[in-house]
């Protein structure tokens, strides 16, 4: 395979943006700002959340009509009134978040308005054929007559992944297209990125993941608050000088690991047990101790039970075996309502299914957990709601004008956290975290690790999946390690470091 | 390998319409012969063709109101262009479909482009057409023509004692048609497209609002086509003729497993839909004994059954996710 490492600096500027402004009610989210993609190169663009990397790929692809500047492909002026003529044009694109249709088929989805045809009429076995060669590139074997909402949004991810790569396109945008996927996938999908470049594509690469934009990525355009902070070359920009222009300040040192400075909660001892909960074909009985002010780690490759463990537990699937106790009394778990009012938390790996309510304001969407615990005969009062609220745009940076902007209009990363903010406003027992950082910039990774050390000094107890073992690494006091839908070890103390997890998860 | 949890719902259509047929020919054994069959399909072609049409438009996750409206406008309309301008009436039901679906095109674009419930656009249509027939006539009128009885005598022989019609047989080729568009076309994909999930089948790149455009102006087609069989059937115009006839077009497309919120759904479903309430109605009439207003009753629970079989099928889809390969 073709490996050109070499940034071609030379090669031609397949797409130019010049000024490029766009005003949404209350937000600037993109101002003045010039953006060039060479052929054969991938460009990382960086940014907090809603620093306007999605919107500057919106209003490329004519998702949201521009309001200042011009968009050049190719040295001819473009006007894409929807992402059809983009896709027409020559600009394929994976948006951030899985913009799919679950109740297709995969087959359908990676086909949509690209069926072969004869006679007018689409040739479905041809068309199927080329859906499995579209999968194959990354080596999916999948059912693809199954309906897409019946995989996880790993998967998802890569059908939509596999769409974008399997267009003939000159230029290929990817926002935020690794934000759930492991390693192993990841892997592949740069082997395919490096691929494409050889052969002269320009790609576009949005990611919170610095490690990867040192691994694949040739030069970096920085944006901040709608504005360009400027463009570099990867191998001549230092990490922390990155950082500083994501930022415009330097990152505040997370410290070291949790393990080594435990035990600040001083409150009763609380303990909850899960015992054999299991369901079949979905989980192997799993048994796990979680005690107050403690963080449980859950590691394991994608399928691997983590996101199924979750879900039994909070009740969103319900177990045909095993129990849950809280301090010896066994909790009733038929569905989430019960899982709330016995103060447990999820805060789900897919936030635009199960979490976010889009029309509700970022208030709203914050109190929600908390009124839902309290019963909605007990309404919180709005001063009080509004001091929640306002604490937790404040603790977790979430970039919005004001608390009553709908969830729906903020940038992908923030929704994440308005998710977050609902369930550590809520105070649970016991708080489930299912990819808790997942599209979240590095800044704000920080404030979070702290807030929920916070909160566990407070008596919480935390149960974090995570595919980022670093992160797991980072807060655990005890890792659980799932393969093939079974727990299969389980680490405390000074054993816990990546290479343990990894060797658990090899094993 | 299991059987796609898409054809779960066509699978409970065809299971009732077997019991039911099952009951009927137990217990009246007339009920087996080809009569039976050639009658129901007959009696139920005009509201199958409109229910084509209207699979469409609940596939793209919307409602058409005016489609009763428009069988009888059709039906004046045609009566006014045969008896009153003495126009063949081949032509004038041309004429009429041709109005039909570009009064469809135009509620489409009203909904497509200003963003505006369908309901509502549909329900405005609605009562805009049935009050247009009675601005072109007020009284029932006869479609006299020598091709209007040629029509219905039209009849090609079943085994049995049987007999196709012609309107049997335009609502055989509607179906048919509609399989097609459905299935094999790039708009009909881009319908279920829609109904799944619309933002994304915009970033997706399917040309939303031109597809709801032409969702809408084939279920005015399919209306006027049914509007031209309705006039041919019964000979006659009547501006009340066919009231009520979406609500039953909808429970068809329902009855027939389509998802009420659109993007999943079989055309051939709302076929056995219709067929299936036409069978409650030649039960209840072959019983004698019970009132007509059963029909409604036994729909009615067929509706709620099926709804909520439907949410019972969406919410697994949640549940069911298999992970990982
Ligand atoms: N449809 C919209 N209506 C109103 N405001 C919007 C809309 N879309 C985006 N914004 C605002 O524009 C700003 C930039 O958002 P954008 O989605 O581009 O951020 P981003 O850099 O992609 O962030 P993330 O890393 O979280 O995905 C945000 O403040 C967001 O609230
Ligand atoms: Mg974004």
């Amino acid at each position: 395979m073709a490996q050109a490492t070499q940034p071609q600096q030379t090669g031609k500027t397949v797409l130019s943006v010049r000024g490029a402004g766009k005003f949404f009610p209350g937000v600037k989210a993109l101002q003045d700002v010039d953006f060039d993609l060479h052929e054969g190169e991938i460009h990382a663009l960086l940014g907090e959340n809603g620093a306007g990397k999605s919107t500057l790929i919106k209003v490329i692809t004519g998702v949201h009509p521009r309001d200042a500047g011009s968009v050049t492909l190719n040295g001819e002026e473009i006007h894409p009134n929807h992402p059809g003529d983009a896709q027409a044009l020559g600009i394929s694109t994976v948006f951030q978040e899985v913009n799919l249709i679950p109740t297709l088929s995969v087959a359908e989805n990676l086909m949509l308005e690209r069926q072969t045809r004869k006679f007018g009429l689409i040739a479905w076995k041809k068309t199927d054929e080329d859906a499995k060669a579209a999968l194959e590139i990354l080596g999916l074997d999948i059912d693809i007559h199954r309906p897409l909402g019946s995989y996880s949004v790993a998967i998802q991810q890569l059908v939509a992944i596999a769409r974008a790569v399997a267009l003939d396109a000159r230029v290929l945008i990817l926002d935020e297209p690794t934000a759930s996927l492991d390693a192993e996938e990841i892997k592949s999908l740069f082997r395919i990125m490096r691929d494409l470049k050889a052969k002269g594509l320009g790609i576009v690469f949005v990611t919170h993941f610095l490690d990867q934009v040192y691994a694949v990525t040739d030069r970096i355009t920085v944006l901040r608050n709608g504005e360009l902070v400027g463009t570099f070359v990867t191998k001549e920009l230092e990490q922390i000088d990155l950082i500083n222009h994501m930022l415009g300040h330097e990152l505040a040192e997370v410290s070291a690991h949790r393990h080594q400075d435990e035990g600040n909660y001083t409150g009763p001892k609380r303990e909850i047990q899960v015992k054999n909960l299991g369901k079949k074909r979905v989980l192997e009985p799993v048994s796990l101790d979680l005690q107050a002010g403690e963080i449980v780690g859950l590691a394991g490759l994608l399928g691997s039970g983590r996101t199924e463990l979750s879900e039994l537990i909070f009740g969103t699937q319900r177990a045909d075996s095993g129990l849950v106790f809280m301090d010896g009394e066994p909790v009733m778990l038929r569905s989430p309502r019960h899982a709330i009012r016995a103060g447990f938390g999820l805060c789900p790996e897919d936030r635009k299914q199960d979490g976010i309510v889009a029309e509700l304001s970022v208030r709203e969407n914050i109190m929600l957990a908390l009124q839902g615990r309290k019963g909605w005969l007990r309404p919180i009062p709005r001063a009080e709601q509004q001091q929640l609220a306002d604490k937790m745009i404040k603790a977790l940076g979430i970039a919005t004008p004001d608390s009553e902007k709908p969830v729906g209009q903020l940038s992908g990363g923030n929704q994440q956290k308005v998710i977050l903010a609902r369930w550590l406003v809520s105070k649970p027992l016991l708080l489930i975290l299912d990819e808790p950082t997942r599209g979240i910039d590095v800044g704000a990774h920080a404030d979070i690790i702290k807030l929920i050390k916070e909160l566990c000094d407070e008596g919480l107890a935390l149960l974090v999946a995570s595919s980022e073992l670093d992160e797991i690494v980072a807060f655990a006091d005890r890792v659980a390690v799932m393969r093939d839908r079974e727990k299969v070890s389980e680490l405390t103390g000074a054993e816990i470091t990546q290479e343990n997890i990894i060797e658990a998860i090899a094993r | 390998m299991k059987i796609n949890e898409r054809f779960y719902p066509l699978v409970a259509t065809l299971a009732v319409l077997a019991l039911l047929y099952g009951y009927g020919i137990f217990e009246h054994r007339a009920f087996s012969d080809t009569y039976v069959l050639g009658a129901l399909l007959t009696d139920n072609a005009f509201l199958i063709i409109t229910a084509v049409g209207m699979t469409f438009v609940i596939l793209s996750g919307g409602i058409d109101l005016s489609v009763g409206s428009m069988i009888a406008f059709v039906g004046v309309l045609m009566a006014e262009l045969v008896t009153g301008f003495g126009m063949h009436p081949v032509l004038a039901a041309v004429i009429s479909i041709i109005v039909g679906s570009a009064f469809g095109a135009v509620m489409g674009v009203l909904i497509a482009k200003f963003d505006i419930q369908p309901f509502i656009i549909t329900l405005a249509g609605m009562f805009f057409l049935r009050g247009m027939c009675f601005l072109i006539n007020l009284d029932s009128v006869p479609i006299d023509h020598s091709f209007v009885s040629e029509f219905s005598g039209f009849k090609i022989p079943l085994p049995g004692r049987g007999w196709l019609t012609a309107s049997a047989v335009l609502m055989i080729l509607t179906v048919i048609g509609g399989i097609i568009i459905a299935h094999y076309t790039r708009f009909g994909r881009n319908v279920y497209a829609i109904g799944g999930d619309r933002q994304s089948a915009e970033l997706l790149g399917t040309p939303v609002h031109a597809t709801i455009i032409r969702v809408y102006a084939l279920s005015g087609f399919f209306s006027a086509l049914s509007g031209v069989v309705f006039a041919f059937y019964t000979a006659s115009a009547y501006p009340l003729a066919a009231v009520g006839v979406e609500l039953d077009a909808i429970a068809a497309v329902v009855i027939g497993g389509t998802l009420l919120t659109g993007g999943m759904g079989f055309v051939i479903g709302t076929f056995f839909g219709g067929i299936i309430m036409g069978v409650i109605q030649t039960l209840i009439a072959f019983d004698g004994s019970l009132n007509s207003w059963w029909t409604k009753i036994m729909i009615g629970a067929l509706l709620f059954g099926f709804i909520v079989l439907q949410r019972l099928i969406t919410r697994s889809f949640s549940g069911m996710r298999a992970g990982a390969s």
